[in-house]
């Protein structure tokens, strides 16, 4: 069955993330989306480095990936479009990412609840079965009154 | 003597924003050390702007931003009370987000549980108005450098 957000996004997936700002500035890109699933691109970048050192991209953009991920898949998962918010996301970092290139990240909305989802995601370079970290969320559904962002987009 | 080593002898805010200037992600995110209290605590203060911005129709900071933001608030309070001049590397983190933030400066304090010789263990909380009603909590263990 097609999911409402699927059909808005069909003729470009950057419709997805094209109304957070945040997601625009780290400059994501939507690699493929489907039913409760999402795959982001992030460009490596000398602005996102935590450890001077060793041009190591700082953990907190791994969060903001796998978060923008996370809330993604649950948006690809919803039979009716609603604000969500992020209720908690535990991150666990496997390997540094490598200097210079792209990060990718996955995400699986793997339950939907009346008010909860729940989600599966992980950072990687190339190969999903080597990650950089995984992560495990939570998302509120109907988390404010507000009209959801993405149906707001362009307007 | 290593950059850190000096840090902590000396040790007022305006030094310790040394470590935000070293970091570019930091930077990009608008990060200050704002003060350091009598226990050695810092405050850590991002500074509000429209780019990480999250939901726009709130409009409330990016929850991903947030989180950065309170792992950044740990390593720095970790680098200020460690050994060495390396930086500690995160195993994992866990954010809790307790309400969404506006559009205003939000501040940050870290407590450390246990600084063990391998492990430390980290406690955050990031507030905007009032630090009685945080916006978001976060507990996570860093693992910490080794050797000179």
């Amino acid at each position: 069955m097609a999911k409402p957000i699927l059909d808005l996004v069909r003729g470009d997936l950057q419709l997805l993330i094209a109304h957070v700002p945040h997601a625009r500035l780290l400059g994501m890109a939507v690699v493929d989306v489907k039913p409760g699933e999402c795959w982001i691109r992030m460009p490596y970048s000398e602005r996102l480095i935590g450890n001077p050192e060793t041009g190591v991209v700082h953990g907190g953009v791994i969060t903001t990936l796998l978060d923008q991920c996370g809330g993604s898949s649950v948006l690809a998962a919803l039979e009716e479009v609603v604000s969500i918010a992020t209720l908690d996301l535990r991150i666990d970092y496997m390997k540094p990412a490598t200097p210079g290139l792209d990060i990718v990240g996955y995400s699986t909305c793997y339950k939907l609840t009346r008010n909860v989802a729940f989600t599966r995601a992980v950072a990687f370079h190339a190969r999903i079965d080597d990650p950089i970290a995984t992560a495990v969320g939570t998302f509120m559904l109907g988390a404010n009154r507000a009209q959801p962002a993405i149906l707001s987009a362009g307007t | 003597m290593g950059f850190l080593t000096e840090l902590r002898s000396r040790g007022t805010a305006a030094d310790y924003q040394a470590l935000v200037d070293r970091t570019p992600y930091a930077r990009l995110l608008g990060l200050s050390i704002d003060s350091i209290d009598e226990g050695g605590r810092l405050l850590t203060r991002l500074r509000f702007d429209p780019s990480i911005v999250g939901n726009p129709n709130l409009p409330a900071i990016h929850g991903g931003v947030l989180g950065a933001f309170l792992e950044m608030a740990a390593i720095f309070q970790l680098m200020s009370e460690g050994e060495g001049d390396r930086v500690p590397k995160p195993i994992n983190f866990t954010v809790e987000y307790l309400r969404s933030a506006g559009p205003r400066d939000a501040f940050a304090q870290a407590t450390i549980t246990k600084l063990g010789r391998r492990v430390a263990n980290v406690s955050v909380r990031a507030w905007q108005d009032d630090s009685d009603r945080p916006v978001a909590a976060a507990h996570g263990h860093f693992l910490m450098p080794q050797g000179p």
